[in-house]
């Protein structure tokens, strides 16, 4: 079985960016960690996991701090009678589960 | 140079008393803290009210009021109550007077208003005047009108005009995170780029550092660049505890944008000074050619009542997607066909199985009981409320199979139905063009 970004990473943050967006950080822990995640972690299929598209994920990969951030327009902005998670807290887990490649 | 200390990310909070009166000590020009934010939902914006209770905002607000008479400057408090509607500028001006008056002390306070008539908004959106932010919801002069509330985000020149009256204590409504630290530095000659970006990174107060909850820190602005410094024991800023700190809640960690421009903090350098201090210069601010300045607004989107039932037979926690769904259906046609009416959404999430995520939950587990949370939006709270009373006898007695014996779950209320009152929505992710800062925002002030 291959590893998961939960594995690796040392810590797998979601939040709220605003009403509209909502933020993953995905924090390293290691100048190793970041290049096997950063190489390893599949857009599209981030993308796929949080329930958007490949093209509304916005992905920064930021070495300096062995970081790889996600944000994407929530699928149900907060608050609505359809949103489940008013600050973004558990979208996390979703990526902390992804296979890497 | 302008000192700028930040008792914590938000008034009600909490922060460490010790702290402070170290913040004091330092002598600060401004005593600055965020009372609001969107976090916790469209509710607070939609009834303009406080997310905090009354009794802690009084306290944590006596101390930064006591603070600021022994640092001898002025204190600037940035979406009061939440929201930043008039109503809880008002509910703290209220505790401000209070506060004063049992403590024999008397001030100088400017009260700047940011809410909007929903009216003049959706004038505005006739003449062009409000531009989409994506992803912008679909909006129309009827929708605008029909907000709750509407409030605009202040920046720096608003905050400045306040400051100006010669204030004591400023009582903003709702503001920008960052402009009731930012405006100050501005207005005395620093760095553009470094007083956004400083006040970016102390908005949270301690959440830059180590030691998070401890709440205070003094940020320190120059013409070249700013200096942040937690103050509670034990805490530490980092190189890397403050550039991480421009990834929270934000959806692009290297720009934000403010009215009048945005910040891009791509070249900003970190350097520790000593084990608790850290310098940055590089940040670039880079000003926009109109000035405009972001609204939010609530409204009701419907009413809600909710239910909760408990699962804790085997068999029917096992079959739970079965049960939920045949209810579903049961109980839906039995409100078109009683209620007559179509206008209603019924959801049951199951607490223990997926209710979090939904349909993108990934793992399965073995649990001994779920929870299943009966969700009803309808028009009026007495029509959530009547379909409410129609989903209760499903979820008390449904039975997997037509034949088996009638089974009892378990309801930890009476009545069941719980009725939430109006939900509300945001419904604007919009910019408002102004040919002049002030257009949208009211300044008055009082001699208490």
């Amino acid at each position: 079985m291959s590893d998961t970004v939960g594995a690796i990473a040392e810590k797998v943050r979601s939040k709220n960016a605003g009403p509209f967006w909502v933020t993953v950080d995905i924090f390293c822990g290691s100048e190793a960690a970041y290049r096997r995640l950063s190489a390893g972690l599949d857009t599209a299929r981030a993308a796929a996991a949080l329930g958007t598209e490949t093209q509304l994920l916005r992905r920064f990969d930021i070495p300096d701090l062995n970081v790889v951030k996600l944000s994407l327009p929530r699928p149900a902005v907060q608050g609505t009678a359809a949103d489940r998670d008013m600050h973004g807290a558990g979208w996390a887990v979703l990526v902390a589960g992804l296979a890497l490649d | 140079m302008v000192r700028v200390l930040v008792p914590s990310g938000a008034l009600g909070l909490g922060y460490d008393a010790e702290a402070l009166r170290r913040g004091v000590a330092a002598k600060p020009d401004l005593i600055a803290i965020d009372g609001g934010s969107t976090d916790s939902g469209p509710s607070y914006l939609g009834r303009g009210v406080s997310k905090y209770s009354r009794a802690s905002t009084k306290l944590e607000w006596a101390g930064l009021i006591e603070a600021r008479e022994a640092a001898g400057c002025p204190l600037v408090i940035g979406t009061a109550g939440t929201c930043g509607t008039d109503s809880t500028v008002d509910w703290l001006f209220e505790i401000t007077r209070e506060v004063l008056a049992e403590e024999g002390l008397s001030a100088k306070v400017a009260l700047l208003r940011s809410e909007q008539d929903p009216a003049e908004i959706a004038a505005a959106y006739a003449t062009n005047r409000l531009s989409p932010l994506p992803p912008a919801p679909e909006i129309d002069a009827a929708l605008i009108e029909s907000c709750t509330h509407i409030v605009a985000l202040a920046g720096a020149e608003q905050i400045n005009a306040a400051l100006a009256t010669g204030a004591d204590i400023v009582i903003a409504g709702r503001t920008t995170d960052t402009a009731i630290i930012a405006a100050l530095p501005l207005a005395r000659g620093a760095n553009p780029g470094a007083a956004w970006h400083g006040a970016k990174i102390g908005e949270c107060g301690a959440l830059c550092a180590t030691n998070p909850q401890s709440g205070v820190i003094l940020v320190d602005f120059d013409e070249t660049g700013f200096t942040v410094t937690p103050l509670a024991d034990g805490a530490r800023a980092t190189p890397h505890t403050v550039s991480a700190h421009m990834l929270y809640e934000n959806s692009d960690p290297f720009l934000l944008y403010e009215p009048g421009g945005h910040l891009d903090v791509t070249g900003a350098r970190y350097t520790a000074l000593d084990d608790r201090s850290v310098r940055v210069e590089g940040s670039e601010w880079v000003p926009s050619e109109r000035y405009s300045v972001k609204l939010e607004g609530a409204r009701i989107a419907g009413y809600q009542t909710i239910l909760l039932a408990l699962l804790r037979d085997p068999r029917y926690v096992a079959a739970a997607d079965d049960w939920c769904s045949d209810i579903l259906e049961k109980c839906s046609a039995k409100v078109r066909d009683r209620l007559g009416t179509d206008d209603f959404t019924l959801e049951l999430r199951q607490i223990g199985k997926n209710a979090t995520l939904g349909p993108l939950e990934t793992q399965t587990g073995d649990p001994v009981e779920l929870g299943v949370l009966g969700l009803i939006t309808a028009p009026t709270q007495a029509r959530a409320n009547e379909i409410g009373k129609l989903l209760n006898p499903y979820l008390l007695h449904h039975p997997l199979t037509p034949e088996e014996e009638q089974p009892t779950f378990a309801f930890p209320f009476s009545p069941a139905e719980i009725d939430r009152g109006p939900i509300y929505e945001f419904c604007l992710n919009h910019v408002l063009e102004l040919a002049d800062p002030m257009d949208a925002f009211a300044l008055e002030t009082h001699d208490v």
